[in-house]
């Protein structure tokens, strides 16, 4: 069988926190667990010279966790992964690890994900 | 790989053992109308068992925010309140002291009062309290003109900082109703249309697009567009998200944007960036406005509003020099004194750059055809015809009534462009009986004393338990309704009744969304209603007549706004379309669709733009631009600032929460369990603040206790503390109102601080100090999620 995993391109995630919530409420996860959780990578200054822009580094950048299924119930009926339907940036996509990594390869600031 | 999708479906459809709902959703709970389109998944019992994002919605596609996606532990909390209940008015503050009743109880309740105060204190006595955003929210001049009789609808938000400045603004200057960004919502195929074009800059000036979704923009829509090339200028004091993702950032003080406004028109003006042709066909006093500018270097701004010159003309230059640039402004321009000024400064940019109603640029609302007015606005066909407002029930109120309107002497423009109460000078009422009692009054979907949007909540908590009788309308118990009132009439949930949607209120339409019914829950009602069984029942000649059930107000009162032409369709006939764009035309002014009488030009005294204002000439107001400083902060108030060190701006809008609600939500409240205040690292270091200790930040208005959170995000001198704060898991009685006073920052935030038309109030500009706290106040989201868990799964 084919190992599937989710492309995350954080140059355009938001933080928006729609993959954290749609996950919980498929799967049922009370508070206190996730299938993919955003982490704040800043923000700090690149260039303290300069406090304008981009000189701030801030990233978004959503990790699934152990309890990740992969939606496998949804996929298996051909519906999305929850996070990837709702992501209000349009930046998670599930597949095989053959077609994402070749995504990857195009764009930097992306993370792949293998669903074990 | 490839999914199915769900694109095709009708409104209404099975799918295994579920019904299907589509809709378009707006609150409540709270929103902006934006409108998402959902699939609301109804099983044979008639529970709410999934909601999905509609991929058939063509402007988000699927997509959801984290509020939508967790609605289901809204409506099946176990702390909603599902029937009406009463309370005697000596049991105030007593939460178990609510008893059960029946609609006809409420209704004859509200029936007896009203008469009583009417024969005894005439009607003017009544008041009628609205919040933001909701869906119900915008028919607080419904409820109090129509229903009760009283011109005194309220917004309660000290100088009705929210929007409407702006749009007022927009009126007297442009005759247009609010500008939008365009984001190709209106057009078939959206970004891909070919009538379209990306726009090559976006100013986000004073927001937050991506958590706000202000006004019905879909915030979302700027990454569509970032990924399509458009360049980001941010102006915010404040570093956010898409700050660093922006080609430069403005991080100007708080409160100066007219300055810079002023300095953006003055590197535009004489480098001659401007396009000439459109300002001298289309604009009037353009020469004024170059003389007020004047003064306003660069590099005079840059020292107002402490900025570099170069990041100020790098900014202008890069604005003016884009084929098409939008100008997203936001709430900040309204919650400043001098926010008239800075928004007539942001009009002009649009203007004298040739950016408005152009593809990528910025749009603005079609005007309705006077012919298509219907009876009943007469005489004020000019509001109707740019927001399709119907005035019937303020116009039949009579001149003597409306004249009786709390701050109509003092602020006309404010009081008769909006027909509202003057927020501030209600107050004085509710404290001072002057000019007269409110005897009676409707809470309207909104938490007055929670730091919602009044200022000063401690003020309005006194001056409300004054009033001998109050009823309100809520989805759940609030510590504004737990204090003050003596009826609670529960509210139908979106998923719970049919609505109409529409972006900006209406006014810039491009898209309106179909509200669905799918699941009934408990004894609520809609807000609609609500107005159309209680205006029967008090025996009110419009309801009586003419909105005879909630199809004919839908029709009427809804339709009529949405629909250019005035409401052909009826809504039994739109809900199967669910979501309705409404195509676009551009350069309107050209066409004559920006005026009534459909000649070309604008809607203003000189059918042009006017950079000179003679709409603020008429009420003796300044006719231009000018730059005022923030009442309290370094430059007015230098001896204050030893005592209270720290600019503090507030209301910066976070996903899990609209204002004051979601906070019973487990899910979202998880999100963000705690009130933060963002503390820039070397004052924390300071000040020996800790990341996630709590302090007590406090002025000569009033206090309160946050959670720190440190972060460059604010610069050294300014903090930024969250709003809409109060805790549903704490002790609901008086005095502690479920904690409403433990965070409640706006009780920091004074009222009277107006600019000169009556709008605009320093909310983003206040002073404050700063002290530790040993204790923390953390809440246990263990035993939270414990009491509110959804009681149906
Ligand atoms: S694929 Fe499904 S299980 Fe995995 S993170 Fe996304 S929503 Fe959660
Ligand atoms: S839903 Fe998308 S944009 Fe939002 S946090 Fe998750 S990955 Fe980022
Ligand atoms: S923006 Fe409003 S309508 Fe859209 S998903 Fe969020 S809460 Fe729902």
């Amino acid at each position: 069988m084919a190992a599937y995993g989710l492309l995350i391109d954080y140059e355009f995630c938001t933080g928006c926190q729609s993959c954290e919530v749609a996950c919980k409420v498929e799967h049922d996860f009370p508070v206190g667990k996730w299938g993919i959780r955003v982490f704040d990578d800043g923000p700090w200054q690149k260039d303290d010279s300069n406090d304008e822009g981009s000189s701030f580094n801030w990233n978004k950048i959503p990790v699934p966790t152990d309890l990740c299924d992969g939606c496998k119930d949804r996929v298996e009926k051909g519906i999305k992964p929850t996070c990837m339907h709702h992501c209000l940036a349009d930046v998670i996509h599930f597949g095989t690890i053959e077609e994402l990594s070749i995504e990857l390869a195009k764009k930097p600031k992306q993370v792949l994900w293998v669903i074990k | 790989m490839e999914f199915k999708n769900d694109l095709g479906k009708p409104w209404k459809y099975e799918e295994g053992d579920y019904t299907v709902v589509r809709s378009s959703i707006w609150s409540p709970p709270g929103c902006h109308p934006v409108g998402c389109g959902v699939k609301l998944y109804v099983n044979k019992d008639g529970i709410l068992e999934k909601i999905e994002g509609d991929e058939n919605d063509p402007i988000t596609k699927g997509r959801l925010c984290a509020r939508c996606l967790d609605l289901k532990e809204v409506v099946y909390n176990p702390s909603r309140v599902l029937y009406p209940m009463k309370r005697d008015p000596q049991d105030r503050g007593k939460a178990d002291k609510w008893e059960r009743c029946t609609w006809e109880e409420a209704y004859e309740m509200i029936k007896q009062k009203r008469e009583y105060v009417i024969e005894n204190f005439g009607p003017e006595s009544m008041a009628a309290y609205s919040g933001t955003g909701r869906n119900g929210g915008i028919m607080v001049q419904e409820f109090a003109h129509d229903v009760l009789g009283t011109p005194n609808a309220c917004y309660t938000q000290s100088g009705y900082a929210c929007y409407t400045p702006r749009a007022a603004a927009t009126a007297a200057v442009t005759g247009c109703y609010y500008p939008e960004i365009d984001y190709a919502g209106g057009v078939e195929g959206t970004y891909d249309n070919p009538d379209y074009k990306v726009p090559e800059v976006i100013v986000l000036w004073g927001k937050e697009p991506l958590p706000s979704n202000g006004d019905g923009l879909f915030g979302h829509a700027v990454i569509d567009l970032m990924k399509r090339g458009t360049k980001i200028i941010s102006i915010d004091p404040r570093v956010n998200w898409l700050s660093t993702r922006s080609a430069v950032h403005v991080r100007l003080r708080p409160g100066t944007d007219a300055a810079l406004g002023m300095a953006w028109l003055n590197v535009i003006i004489n480098e001659e960036l401007y396009d000439k042709e459109f300002v001298d066909n289309w604009c009037y006093g353009f020469d004024e406005l170059k003389e007020r500018v004047t003064d306003m270097t660069a590099e005079k701004a840059a020292e107002i509003c402490g900025v570099p010159a170069e990041t100020i003309k790098k900014s202008a230059r890069m604005y003016a020099n884009a084929a098409q640039a939008g100008i997203a402004w936001g709430l900040a321009i309204d919650q400043n004194q001098n926010g008239t000024q800075a928004a007539h400064c942001i009009l002009s940019l649009i203007a004298i750059t040739g950016n408005l109603d152009k593809p990528g640029g910025q749009l603005v609302g079609e005007s309705k055809a006077a012919e298509v007015a219907p009876e009943g606005t007469k005489g004020m066909n000019k509001t109707y015809a740019a927001t399709g407002h119907l005035l019937d029930g303020w116009m039949a109120l009579g001149d003597e009534l409306r004249n009786k309107t709390i701050g109509m002497q003092e602020y006309p423009l404010y009081v008769n462009s909006i027909r509202n109460a003057h927020a501030d000078l209600m107050l004085d009422c509710l404290l001072t009986d002057k000019p007269y009692r409110i005897q009676m009054a409707m809470i309207q979907s909104t938490n007055i004393i929670a730091p919602t949007n009044s200022a000063e909540g401690d003020k309005w908590h006194r001056g409300l338990k004054r009033i001998p009788f109050i009823f309100a309308t809520d989805v759940f118990m609030t510590p504004t309704i737990q204090a003050c009132a003596d009826l609670f009439l529960p509210l139908k949930c979106a998923p719970e009744h049919d609505s109409i949607n529409y972006t900006h209120y209406s006014g810039s339409q491009i898209h309106f969304g179909i509200t669905n019914k799918a699941i009934e829950v408990g004894d609520c009602k809609s807000d609609a209603q609500i107005a159309v069984e209680l205006g029967r029942y008090l025996e009110r000649p419009h309801y009586l007549n003419k909105y005879v059930d909630e199809r004919a107000w839908l029709n009427n009162r809804r339709m009529q706004r949405n629909l250019i032409g005035g409401g052909k369709e009826d809504f039994d006939t739109v809900k199967e379309k669910v979501h309705v764009q409404q195509g676009r035309k551009y350069y309107k002014y050209k066409t004559g669709y920006l005026r009534p009488d459909r000649q070309p030009g604008f809607l203003t005294a000189t059918g042009r733009v006017e950079f000179y204002s003679f709409m603020f000439s008429d009420v003796g107001a300044d006719p231009l631009p000018f730059y005022q400083e923030p009442a309290f902060g370094p430059v007015t108030t230098p001896d204050l600032m030893k005592e209270y060190p720290f600019i503090l701006t507030t209301g910066a809008r976070v996903i899990a929460y609209f204002h004051s609600e979601h906070r019973q939500v487990p899910l979202l409240r998880e999100l963000n369990p705690n009130p933060l205040i963002e503390i820039n690292p070397a004052d924390a270091l300071e000040l020996g603040v800790a990341d996630g200790q709590w302090v007590e930040i406090s002025n000569q208005f009033g206090k309160a206790k946050l959670k720190a959170k440190v972060t460059p995000t604010v610069k050294k001198g300014t903090v930024m503390a969250q709003h809409g704060w109060w805790f549903p898991e704490q002790d609901a009685n008086e005095p502690n109102l479920s904690g409403v006073w433990q965070s409640n920052v706006n009780t920091l935030i004074p009222n009277h601080y107006n600019g000169n038309l009556g709008f605009g109030a320093p909310y983003k500009c206040i002073i404050c100090k700063v002290t530790p706290l040993t204790e923390s106040y953390d809440v246990d989201m263990k035993k939270f999620q414990e009491t509110f868990k959804k009681v149906v799964d």
